[in-house]
């Protein structure tokens, strides 16, 4: 089981309050992760990476265990932490604007 | 008696204004969407309680949102409230936030590139909808006009979007190019006497006409002048502002262009274009909008080009043309008529079809206006909301 936490705007797209528990088949990495958070949320597609590339959207930032971990590879395995549950995946924007 | 309800897009969230007939006392319910940009939001005529609004994000990108109930409630289309968003073999329902160029040999022609800020060529990048056009008689075929430009069209209700592509590759695209704004297509005018007809404009290439439903395209752009064109018979690089018509005469077009022209009309659907400027004080401008029973009595709101994009001399005046143009009267009773340097955006301005025609227009300092009387004496509906991206009214039974 994998722990996510969403920035407020999509807790509130998603219509999730708090953390999102996810099941993940396979390695837990930055897509396995995030294919299992849109098939559950469909909103969110296009929302954390783009619709055609899929890579992360610029103002969006990964972070986990205190690492920041948002330009690690998409396939890269996550932390043990993350895989076990025992820490979460944050899915994070940037801090700018008015 | 009838009620009025105006649509409200906001740097920080969508607003529903609501009145009765009077246009005195308001109702406003918000933000809808708190946080987010909302660009545009427009309810179909074919079914005024189906609402469709781009809700974006410099952040998360792209979301289209439905309200089938006039805004009480609002979903992403494909998912309705409170249903799964997946179908039960796992498969999303719907998907109402993608936007992707066609690119396809069938239908579209090869991704072109368009001209940047700097004259280099760029690559064609997705980036939000400016404004979303609802079908004149279908509530489940809506157009969307986006950024970077090109047409999009949904006929299941937002749930899919196919891009109309003929107008993306017809030819001149590398010679497109943004304007401050962005390369946005930001005006689509849906023609009520000929399904096949659609105007469309784009800040910085100029206007377009297809009369084939959107197949082809041509642009309409001879009469226009531009200081940054070299070449006085381009084809296209105008920064049109914003075009608008009535439906009773949906081949007379008027435009705000970006300065160096002003406001000018054009008789025969685009074809060529004049100037109507008259005694307008400045060339610059954003909306344009038309009386709802007067085809020639036409509304601007002048603003300073060169000096900061607000209004001359600190006051806040609509201008009212009765003659399709080149003779302006200033519109003052009740808009600030001194300290004031708000802009009023593009899509910023709209009009009632009650008698006397009620006019709307929100600025960038938050307020919304209204007159009941076609502009002859204004008074604002609210005055402290978030930056006005756009104003569209609806008139009910």
């Amino acid at each position: 089981m994998i722990r996510v936490v969403l920035p407020t705007h999509l807790q509130t797209l998603a219509h999730v309050d708090g953390e999102v528990k996810l099941d993940v088949e396979g390695q837990a990495t930055q897509r396995s992760v995030l294919d299992a958070l849109e098939a559950r949320y469909p909103v969110l597609r296009g929302t954390i990476r783009d619709h055609v590339t899929q890579q992360r959207r610029p103002f969006v930032r990964f972070f986990a265990c205190e690492q920041d971990l948002s330009h690690e590879l998409p396939d890269a395995p996550l932390p043990d932490a993350v895989a076990t549950g025992a820490e979460p995946f944050l899915v994070v924007g940037a801090i700018a604007g008015g | 008696m009838s009620n009025v309800r105006v649509l409200v897009g906001t740097r920080k969230g969508a607003f529903v204004l609501t009145s009765d007939g009077k246009r005195e006392k308001w109702d406003v319910s918000g933000p809808h969407f708190a946080g987010w940009e909302i660009y545009h939001l427009k309810g179909s005529p074919a079914d005024p309680n189906r609402l469709y609004a781009s809700q974006t994000s410099g952040w998360f990108g792209q979301i289209i949102q439905r309200s089938d109930d006039g805004g009480k409630t609002w979903h992403q289309p494909g998912t309705p409230p409170g249903e799964p968003t997946t179908t039960p073999e796992g498969m999303p329902k719907g998907e109402s936030n993608k936007f992707v160029y066609d690119a396809s040999p069938g239908t579209g022609k090869p991704l072109t590139t368009h001209q940047f800020y700097d004259g280099t060529q760029h690559p064609w990048e997705f980036k939000r909808v400016w404004h979303l056009e609802p079908s004149l008689t279908d509530p489940n075929t809506v157009y969307a006009g986006v950024e970077d430009a090109a047409l999009f069209r949904s006929t299941d209700g937002a749930k899919t979007w196919h891009e109309l592509a003929g107008l993306r590759g017809h030819g001149t695209g590398p010679k497109w190019q943004p304007g401050a704004g962005g390369m946005c297509l930001h005006t689509i005018l849906l023609d009520p006497s000929n399904p096949k007809r659609i105007y469309v404009a784009i800040s910085a290439a100029g206007a377009f006409r297809t009369d084939d439903g959107g197949k082809t395209w041509k642009p309409i752009n001879q009469g226009l002048k531009s200081q940054y064109l070299p070449d006085p018979n381009a084809e296209v690089g105008f920064c049109v502002h914003r075009i608008a018509m009535h439906r009773s005469r949906p081949s007379v077009l008027f435009m705000q262009l970006h300065n160096g022209g002003g406001a000018l009309r054009s008789d025969n659907a685009g074809d060529l274009w004049h100037e109507v400027r008259g005694n307008l004080p400045t060339d610059f401008g954003f909306p344009i909008d038309v009386h709802a029973h007067e085809p020639e009595t036409i509304y601007v709101v002048p603003i300073n080009a060169e000096s900061g994009r607000v209004p001359p001399e600190g006051k806040l005046r609509v201008y009212r043309s009765r003659t399709g143009g080149n003779e302006w009267e200033a519109l003052t009773k009740g808009l600030p008529q001194r300290d004031c340097y708000v802009n009023v955006l593009r899509d910023a301005m709209a009009v009632d079809s009650l008698d006397k025609c009620g006019v709307y227009f929100g600025t960038t300092g938050g307020q919304v206006y209204a007159s009941a009387d076609a502009g002859d004496s204004w008074a604002p509906i609210v005055r402290d909301l978030p930056a006005v991206l756009s104003v569209e009214v609806q008139t009910l039974p």
